[in-house]
């Protein structure tokens, strides 16, 4: 063992390197593959083409997501009208038999979107490296886990090898100082990164989490931050393990048990950077100084604080940068200088793999305070990341609180995170959504998508517009 | 996989920074199990004017005549060239197969987003980063009719006037020369998979449901 320190990154990667090819690339052993219905039918075709089993049977877990109807539920595949969405769902259950991977069927309890699941079941765990055929697989970065979002043929050949074959990354420490103030959650952070760095400012690189702020966070906030490392163009996010991580992680399904938990629980305590470790980039934030974050434009760079205004392009001195502020700011149809808050929604989306676990449905429903969804939002979605969340929400009495305020509550998927299945904003319609993605048609054709954390949206639920909800704590609003 | 040596072709521009891949093919046209068929729906919002849906083919679309792609004079083109953090967002697979369906076998840019610049490899398109100031050069030039030979052995874009070098991870080059399937590849290290996999499983127990 070299006594040279290492990062978090540096370790995980260490311990899954099964070797180096002459031409300096890597083999990385890949200890979970989480499957959905959208990247993974060509990868088992692949196989069965090739008459190639799966390396690993039990390394895979599947459950369907994006393409899932949020209503209607208990029909099963029945309740999937668009035909083509319905065979793709079906083609997932039928590779699962075929192959023997268990999966969290359509009408299983545990289904749900697969970031959500995987750490719910405690199938993530610390050490890790995981794979999925989903960008957002970085989320499970949160658990110290190295998980990258892959490619069709990727899943394919991990499917066959157990492997994937990468150089490694470099590494990038975000360092977050001090602590969030009230009403400024995970995801104004990440936003708030996101508009530091850009969308490829962690270009190959795999980040590093780290700070204060970071060490505050819940674990369901780790994965709001984690999830979005991609937008910022990072593969992985990371945060070190603490005894946060290890406290969720006890007593989930998954989760080794007895002798097993104490000898991971010790394995797991060293995974964190050494204090001497050289990261090749670093940032640092003031945690205190981020207020509620809001995006306008059409990548998820292009956010602001809710006391700040829609930016100017003519101010703005980098030419390809200020073409692509006006080109979102037509898309978007709003105008320099507008104030955030100024901006009217039509819709909400409360949900996605960034923002639908429990603790972002408490936030959601805490900004309700017997207010009602207002008559300018024609639907306000709220869409648990899993069936056991949906329970649990139910069994808090949150589900009721969104009811009564004319939210709608739903069933488990992806659902207007990507307008796969029938949730769709409608062209022109300004959404205020937890989802992670801005970009143009992302939600529905021509719809107009604000990223914000879920307090943020249920608030603007309530009020039409966005509104400062550090306002409305103080009793303004 | 179909192999890269040489390309010599019409350039296309697409005068844009941070293009995301639900722009390269959009939500609806996911649903498709299988690999092809996407082609059609390549920039999906950008050519057409109207709401398009799976299984509609271009001839009953609403074309947008001001879309580069759409102009005659960019008919045919085999290389596209754009600009910064090309590829960003989702790890849709199927951006690639929609861009090789299109027509399109190598993608010039100062940079690309990481999945999708994987995903490239895997389907013998060739993603080549040159710098910004020559990608200048050729979106200025690409309404005459650009011509670009690409030489994938001797790493070299050639404009008729000037060849342009580039840099490539020498496995990814040597993999898109002989079209290489990469499982087989692997596979043929199998036994060093089994082996870490006994240390790995010693080490790491709980790691295993079997």
């Amino acid at each position: 063992m070299s006594s040279e320190p290492k990062t978090l990154y540096d370790k995980i990667w260490a311990a899954h390197e099964v070797g180096r090819r002459a031409d300096g690339n890597s083999l990385l052993y890949i200890d979970l593959q989480l499957l959905h219905e959208v990247t993974s039918p060509q990868a088992f075709e692949g196989l069965q083409l090739a008459d190639r089993p799966l390396w690993r049977v039990d390394a895979n877990l599947a459950t369907p997501d994006h393409n899932v109807p949020t209503s209607g539920r208990e029909l099963g595949f029945a309740g999937i009208t668009d035909e083509v969405a319905l065979e793709q769902v079906v083609t997932l259950d039928k590779n699962c038999k075929a192959f023997g991977v268990q999966q969290f069927e359509i009408l299983d309890p545990r289904q749900g979107i697969v970031h959500v699941v995987g750490p719910e079941q405690g199938a993530t765990m610390p050490g890790m490296t995981v794979v999925c055929g989903d960008s957002h697989t970085s989320t499970h970065g949160a658990f110290a886990a190295l998980a990258q979002g892959i490619g069709t043929s990727e899943v394919e050949h991990v499917m066959a090898t157990q492997c994937l074959v990468q150089n490694k990354a470099k590494n990038f420490a975000v360092n977050v100082t001090g602590a969030l103030t009230d009403g400024v959650t995970a995801k104004d952070l990440v936003l708030a990164i996101i508009g530091r760095l850009g969308t490829a400012g962690a270009t190959g690189h795999t980040i590093e989490y780290r700070g204060e702020a970071i060490r505050q966070l819940s674990m369901e906030g780790r994965m709001t931050l984690c999830n979005m490392s991609i937008e910022a163009g990072a593969r992985a996010g990371l945060v070190a393990v603490d005894d946060t991580t290890i406290s969720y992680l006890h007593g989930r399904p998954f989760a080794p048990k007895g002798e097993q938990w104490n000898q991971a629980e010790d394995y797991w305590r060293t995974l964190v950077s050494d204090e001497e470790a050289v990261f090749d980039a670093s940032i640092t934030i003031d945690a205190s100084a981020v207020a509620p974050q809001v995006s306008w434009g059409t990548s998820p760079e292009m956010v602001a604080g809710i006391d700040e205004q829609v930016p100017d392009p003519a101010e703005m001195s980098d030419a390809v940068q200020a073409e692509s502020t006006g080109l979102a700011l037509k898309y978007m149809d709003l105008s320099a200088h507008q104030k955030i808050t100024d901006i009217a929604i039509s819709r909400v989306f409360i949900g996605s793999c960034t923002n639908a676990r429990i603790e972002d449905l408490r936030s959601a429903a805490a900004q309700i305070r017997g207010g009602k969804v207002s008559p300018n939002v024609t639907e306000a979605l709220v869409v648990p990341g899993s069936g056991l969340v949906k329970a649990q929400a139910e069994a808090e009495g949150l589900a009721e609180q969104f009811t009564q305020a004319g939210f709608q509550w739903r069933s488990a998927g992806c659902s207007m995170c990507l307008g796969m299945n029938p949730d769709q904003l409608g062209e022109g319609e300004h959404c205020a959504s937890t989802s992670n993605r801005n970009f143009e048609g992302r939600q529905g054709y021509g719809g107009r998508t604000h990223l914000v954390s879920p307090a943020m949206a249920a608030a603007a639920a309530i009020h039409g517009r966005f509104v400062d909800i550090r306002d409305d704590q103080q009793g303004e609003g | 996989m179909d192999a890269f040596t040489q390309l010599n072709g019409l350039v296309a521009p697409l005068d844009r920074a941070n293009v995301d891949t639900d722009q390269i093919i959009p939500k609806q046209y996911l649903k498709s199990i299988k690999r092809t068929g996407f082609g059609d729906y390549l920039f999906d919002a950008w050519r057409f004017l109207d709401q398009g849906t799976i299984g509609m083919t271009p001839n009953e679309r609403q074309l947008n005549r001001e879309f580069a792609l759409n102009l005659p004079e960019y008919q045919g083109a085999s290389i596209l060239i754009a600009r910064d953090n090309f590829g960003c967002g989702s790890s849709r697979e199927h951006a690639v197969w929609a861009l090789k369906e299109f027509g399109f076998r190598a993608v010039l840019a100062p940079s690309f987003a990481d999945i999708f610049f994987g995903n490239c490899f895997k389907n013998g398109v060739l993603p080549i980063i040159l710098p910004a100031d020559v990608l200048d050069g050729f979106f200025e030039r690409a309404a005459s009719g650009l011509q670009l030979s690409i030489d994938l052995q001797a790493q070299t874009v050639t404009d008729g006037e000037q060849a342009h070098g580039f840099e490539i991870d020498s496995a990814l080059k040597e993999k898109m020369l002989k079209g290489m399937d990469d499982i087989d590849l692997t596979l043929a290290e199998a036994q060093l998979i089994r082996d870490f996999e006994v240390g790995h499983r010693q080490r790491q127990p709980w790691l295993f449901r079997d």
